[in-house]
């Protein structure tokens, strides 16, 4: 730095140019990630209007998809979305709970960071790769093993019995729920593990002091001083879930309609921009195509939103 | 059974559900990293790295697949980190009482957990339509997007870990504000900013949804960015959904290219972070 100590006249001028255009540079690519948000809603918008002005609202309520008569509707593929993320999160949540106490609360030091790793390399996974790995291997265990259970219990009771009925099909619904529910566990389990770590040591020894057992602390201490947190993990893990594409397209069957069986094919927001976005011909089949991606960017956007805004709010917490 | 007996009960039940559960979650991991190394290493031979994807039915490799793949890796991420570390800097030195830098902030997070297929179809209103036609650049371009939220959240973090006492030591000696960013805290939180680019490479490159309508796919041998290009991710979503045997082992042996190669960056990552907190 003895360049700055021999600085004479004239280069203070310089270096004073130089803070401006750095900052100014900074700036600019801050603001650009705004910009890229913005664009990415713009272009939806525009892309979506020309299927929104033909179909309106019944866009969303109708579950006609027929590429040859030009009919569209998106309820297929956003109760595939919300069902498959909703079975994906009745594994992930308990799961990802089971694990951020075994890594906080039980586990030996010297095993927390392996331990903590190995869960987080299950999220690096491409989605692809459970994808090719859910149709080859998982679905096919699951038509010969689960699903005929399920059938065979399940499937008898009244009512809950429509939830599983219909031949063991492999792929459907449910394997894409379950696949799903592997892959957001690891984005659950990492939240939830962080805000556990900001309970003070103190709140949980005096709940130990007199005489409380781990899960009696963790169940009246830890969960109570963390609930925003969690539920912020949980809600992000569901943003990942509705978003998920790849996996889902090799599982799901890819069939435009709401069977009432979570075992016969369905489809995905997603799956069916994978599946179709790149060979839509037409005016209004590529609209509704972008129509169906803005009802997805919608959903997950107010998912990660409330995500965001709860987590915040643990920070905010934490601070204090 | 008395009320601590019962107490006692309780805890050792949920004790051992959450050692089940980690149990549960560790061996998908063992399962999906055990079929990739059975299915995939059949497929890894000479003819996997130097030979081009053959037609339905035969044999061949995936040579051209390989190199789209690092091409576009590479241009997205010489074109995104850029952007994100700029961006990053933003927020760690300059945000404080500046209104857009909690935006920023919130925005970005928002990015990093958005589901990558809307960038494809983004990518594909702004260059495919207007360019008439798919293409590498489009592609890349789209990768680009998914890499800098990544690093915009890295640099910020490392940045903001960098202790004021080493820049106020600069600032005293009358160094300028851009100097003590770029020659002081840079260096100190290098070993984290990179670690957060490897991160980014990791990510997208088993990225698949953002180039189904950006790059889509080309059979042969082809180092025009202005055209379509062979990438690995597609060629496993292809060949993996295809009736011959043949292009299934292939897109196996992908799989387990990709699924290794980002286990890889992964853990170096993880690595050089380490290397930080014991440096310091």
């Amino acid at each position: 730095m003895t360049e700055i100590a021999l600085t004479g006249a004239g280069t203070g001028e310089r270096q004073r140019t130089a803070d401006t255009i750095f900052r100014g540079a900074t700036w600019f690519f801050a603001v650009f990630v705004l910009l890229i948000l913005a664009g990415v809603i713009v272009s939806l918008i525009v892309g979506a209007i020309p299927a929104l002005q033909e179909f309106g609202w019944s866009f969303i309520t109708s579950s006609a998809w027929n590429p040859v008569t030009e009919k569209f509707g998106a309820l297929p593929a956003i109760y595939g979305t919300l069902v498959t993320s909703a079975i994906a999160m009745l594994i992930a949540v308990p799961v990802s709970f089971g694990i951020a106490i075994f890594i906080t609360e039980l586990c030996p030091p010297w095993l927390k960071r392996p331990i903590g790793t190995l869960i987080e390399l299950l999220a690096a996974i491409p989605s692809i790769i459970y994808g090719i790995w859910g149709l080859f291997v998982f679905a096919p265990v699951l038509q010969s093993t689960l699903q005929p259970l399920l059938i065979g219990t399940l499937g008898n009771i009244p009512w809950i019995g429509t939830l599983f009925g219909g031949p063991p099909l492999g792929i459907g619904i449910l394997t894409a729920g379950l696949i799903l529910g592997i892959m957001v566990l690891p984005f659950i389990t990492s939240v939830t593990r962080d805000v556990f770590e900001t309970v003070p040591t103190v709140l949980k020894e005096s709940a130990y002091g007199i005489g409380a057992t781990t899960w009696e602390v963790i169940w009246n201490i830890v969960l109570p001083t963390t609930r925003v947190g969690v539920i912020g993990g949980i809600m992000l893990g569901l943003g990942r879930a509705l978003g998920e594409t790849m996996a889902v397209t090799f599982v799901i069957g890819n069939a435009h309609r709401i069977s009432a069986s979570l075992l016969q094919p369905g489809t995905t927001i997603s799956a069916t921009l994978a599946n179709e976005f790149a060979e839509a011909t037409g005016d209004i089949y590529p609209s509704s195509l972008v129509a169906l991606g803005l009802v997805l960017a919608f959903i997950t956007l107010l998912v990660l939103t409330a995500a965001k805004l709860m987590l915040l709010r643990m920070q905010q917490q934490g601070g204090r | 059974m008395s009320p601590y007996a019962r107490r006692r009960a309780t805890n050792s039940i949920v004790l051992t559900l959450s050692m089940a559960a980690t149990i549960f979650g560790l061996v998908w991991l063992a399962l999906i990293l055990w079929t990739l190394l059975k299915n995939g290493i059949g497929a890894i031979n000479v003819d996997f790295f130097v030979q081009m994807t053959p037609p339905p039915g035969s044999q061949g490799g995936v040579l051209n697949a390989i190199y789209g793949s690092l091409i576009m890796t590479l241009v997205a991420t010489v074109a995104g980190s850029p952007v994100g570390i700029l961006a990053g800097t933003f927020l760690a030195e300059y945000g404080r009482g500046n209104p857009i830098a909690p935006v920023v902030r919130f925005i970005n997070d928002i990015l990093l957990s958005a589901p990558s297929i809307i960038i494809g179809m983004f990518v594909y209103e702004l260059m495919v339509v207007r360019m008439g036609h798919f293409s590498a650049w489009a592609g890349a371009a789209a990768l680009a997007m998914i890499v800098i939220p990544v690093v915009v959240r890295t640099t910020e973090d490392m940045l903001s870990l960098v202790p004021g006492s080493l820049r106020e030591a600069a600032f005293a000696l009358g160094t300028p504000k851009w100097k003590v960013i770029v020659m002081v805290t840079y260096r100190a939180a290098i070993q984290g900013m990179l670690t957060g680019v490897l991160l980014a490479v990791a990510r997208i490159s088993g990225e698949t949804a953002p180039l189904l309508f950006t790059v889509i796919n080309n059979q042969f041998w082809s180092t025009n960015m202005n055209a379509e290009m062979a990438n690995l991710p597609y060629v496993i979503f292809q060949f993996a959904l295809s009736p011959y045997k043949d292009w299934q082992s292939l897109a196996w042996g992908g799989a387990l290219l990709i699924t290794v190669a980002i286990l890889v960056l992964n853990i170096t990552a993880r690595l050089l972070a380490n290397l930080k907190s014991f440096a310091r």
